[in-house]
């Protein structure tokens, strides 16, 4: 029997491993064990969803339910130094990184003695006494409608939480390393963040994910929850760049509130299966919402992007863009859903989904939607995907380019604007160069 | 320089050229024109590389390779440009930095080392006179958004930063209004140095005005018809083509 199925029928053994992550913390915060029970009650009556599943047509978590997987246990020990963890700073020497070792903070390879004032990074034991970041833990990614969330929520022992103070702009940029070192057996990690912007707070937060050395599979059950004060302002990129055995299930849950703003970018360029669960929630009025991705695709992965930008409210703004360039026999799924509910009046959404295959085995699944229950909105989606364009190609050559730096030429150009919009600028340079190296790999057929 | 001989050639199964013939001499400037579908842009088009034209038969040497055996960027690297008669739009790429690349390209097939930034612009600034164009034009993105009179000067601008041996300019003056077929025209002057050769694809007489051509050609079902001097030119465009057709039927 495997891990996941173990889970699901709630077997003995199991069940006392996740009561035991549960009573952990359960001791100090009683609550907390309630919701992870809760959980443990909905995974186990949801289990793993199937490809006859509509918002899994695509990804087959099969593998994934039969892996025989150890789950990361506090109890590990971790194998990341400083100088491991330099190599994955992607937003200059002053970035502040924090290492999550298989799920745990692992502190002795993070950089965190340069804190702003106002700024406040750590795993749960050291918020365990604000009771205003607690209330938000586990609160806003639903485990009742997502089997995964319920995983993880049952699973995860050690939350990393940010809190920026309101008012505190925040000029160094705060690095989450998510280093997955694989085993001998194979690993479920099941991590969890919560950022807490308080009201006109202004910073710029990166999850990074790496696969450290190799081994055994691995996956990696990440949720993440930002919650945007009012008339805060949060920058966000996610860059998954692990090996090429990794499973990354991901989900992403944003609450914005009253005249705030967030930028979210992903760049999806490692892993072989890749799904983001991107929720964007717009809970009060006057809030702008950016949600860019781009993914870049060769062998046979697979990446599967479903988004949710939800209006609540009226008078916000929402603009997504994605991007995709997917070669050799890789796959990828592009599923935006925007829902402009009733009192959402006056909301302008907008969405755009463009790829390019590079080769005949190369695919792509768009499904773009719009559920409009408001009469007074401005929304717009399009989705596009294609090939190379042969004239711009011929265009080059004939000013003596050759045809392989015409085709990286051309590739990047049509990657590059999702990058460019990255505000930080040392960020945006790492990613355009992370970029560039993928694309220099990808298996290019003429 | 350029030595066309029997050339044919098709295009989607339709055989479009018909054993052309040509030779350019260095620095010479040779006109051709013809009517509609004649295959006109059809030659361009091969002797740039493009490849939706099968070469059937015949020989093109310049400077003595075989010019059909070479890749298009090759042929560009040794010294053959096209001037688009219609110029790609390329979202996301830069002109200056779309033309650094193709610069510096061509001058790694010279085995020359890479322009410095402060050299290219330099350079850039000065060939920029040429043809009237402002700085804007070249940080954005090659050919997006520009004028049909943007985009043609644009072509002649790059042409004089590659400096080629051999440009082609392929119905360059279509869609021209007279002050940007007088820019054009003005920056395709400039760049005549006696050695550069020009093949001056046009409908329209009007533009050998602008560019003297010392030989005009005219081209009809794929091969040269008639040749002449710039007098050639006045003719046809006082009397039309049907002359030549006839003359054509007759010898046929």
């Amino acid at each position: 029997m495997s891990t996941i199925t173990k889970y699901q029928t709630a077997s003995t053994a199991f069940v006392q491993e996740a009561e035991v992550f549960a009573d952990l913390y359960g001791k100090s915060n009683p609550a907390l064990t309630a919701i992870r029970k809760q959980a443990m009650a909905a995974f186990s009556s949801r289990g793993i969803p199937t490809m006859k599943h509509e918002e899994w047509k695509y990804v087959n978590l099969t593998s994934i339910a039969q892996t025989d997987y150890r789950t990361a246990s506090p109890a590990d020990s971790q194998k990341l130094s400083k100088s491991d963890a330099e190599q994955y700073r992607y937003a200059g020497q002053d970035a502040i990184l924090c290492v999550i070792e298989n799920g745990k903070l692992n502190v002795a390879a993070s950089s965190m003695s340069d804190i702003p004032k106002g700024v406040r990074i750590g795993s749960i034991d050291d918020f365990s006494s604000d009771a205003a970041v607690m209330s938000h833990l586990f609160t806003h990614a639903s485990f009742e409608d997502e089997a995964m969330v319920a995983l993880n929520t049952m699973l995860c022992y050690s939350p990393i939480i940010i809190k920026v103070d309101a008012k505190v702009k925040c000029d160094t940029v705060i690095q989450l390393i998510f280093a997955t070192v694989p085993g001998v057996d194979p690993l479920l990690i099941p991590a969890r963040v919560l950022v807490v912007a308080e009201e006109q707070s202004e910073f710029t937060v990166v999850e990074s994910f790496h696969t450290h050395g190799s081994g055994a599979l691995t996956c990696n059950n990440i949720v993440s929850e930002v919650v945007v004060g009012k008339a805060a302002r949060v920058h966000y990129a996610k860059v998954q760049v692990e090996g090429d055995e990794a499973q990354h299930i991901n989900y992403h849950k944003v609450n914005m509130a009253r005249d705030s703003y967030q930028h979210l970018t992903t760049l999806t360029l490692g892993g072989a299966i890749v799904r983001n669960n991107l929720n964007i929630r717009l809970d009060d009025e006057q809030v702008n919402a950016y949600l860019n991705g781009l993914y870049v695709l060769n062998q046979k992965q697979v990446i599967d992007n479903h988004t949710l930008v939800d209006h609540a409210m009226p008078n916000c703004y929402s603009n997504e863009l994605y991007k995709g360039i997917i070669g050799d026999e890789a796959q990828g799924v592009f599923n935006g859903k925007i829902w402009v509910r009733e009192d959402a009046q006056k909301t302008n959404a907008y969405q755009s989904n463009k790829n390019l295959l590079l080769s005949n085995q190369a695919s792509m699944n768009t499904k773009p939607q719009l559920e409009i229950y408001a009469d007074d909105v401005k929304c717009s989606h399009g989705a596009t995907t294609g090939q190379l364009d042969d004239e711009a190609l011929f265009y080059l050559r004939a000013r003596g380019i050759g045809e392989t730096a015409a085709r990286s030429l051309l590739n990047h150009a049509f990657a590059a604007d999702v990058i460019e919009q990255v505000e930080n600028e040392k960020l945006r340079e790492s990613l355009m160069q992370l970029l560039d190296v993928k694309l220099s790999a990808l298996q290019i057929e003429a | 320089m350029l030595r066309i001989k029997n050339l044919q050639a098709s295009v989607e199964g339709k055989k479009i050229l018909n054993g052309l013939n040509l030779e350019v001499k260095p620095g010479e400037v040779h006109a051709i024109m013809g009517p509609n579908g004649s295959g006109k842009s059809t030659l361009a088009s091969v002797l740039a590389g493009r490849e939706e034209y099968e070469v059937e038969g015949g020989t093109v040497q310049f400077l003595g390779n075989d010019l059909l055996d070479m890749s298009p960027e090759d042929r560009a690297r040794a010294g053959v440009f096209l001037a688009f008669q219609y110029p790609v739009e390329i979202p996301g790429v830069s002109n200056a930095n779309f033309l650094k690349t193709a610069v510096n390209e061509v001058r790694k097939s010279r085995n020359l080392a890479p322009m410095d930034s402060k050299e290219f612009l330099q350079i850039m600034k000065e060939k920029m006179k040429l043809v009237e164009m402002d700085k804007a034009m070249t940080q954005r993105s090659v050919n997006e958004g520009f004028s049909g009179g943007e985009k043609k000067r644009n072509e002649i601008f790059q042409m004089a930063m590659l400096e080629p041996t051999l440009a082609i300019l392929d119905e360059t003056d279509s869609g021209l209004d007279i002050d940007a077929l007088r820019i054009v025209s003005n920056g395709v002057n400039a760049l005549r140095d006696g050695n550069r050769s020009f093949i001056v694809i046009t409908h329209y007489q009007r533009l050998l005005d602008y560019i003297v051509p010392d030989f005009v050609h005219v081209l009809y079902k794929g091969r040269i018809v008639k040749s002449g001097t710039k007098e050639l030119a006045l003719e046809l465009e006082e009397k039309g083509y049907d002359w030549i057709k006839e003359e054509v039927a007759v010898g046929a």
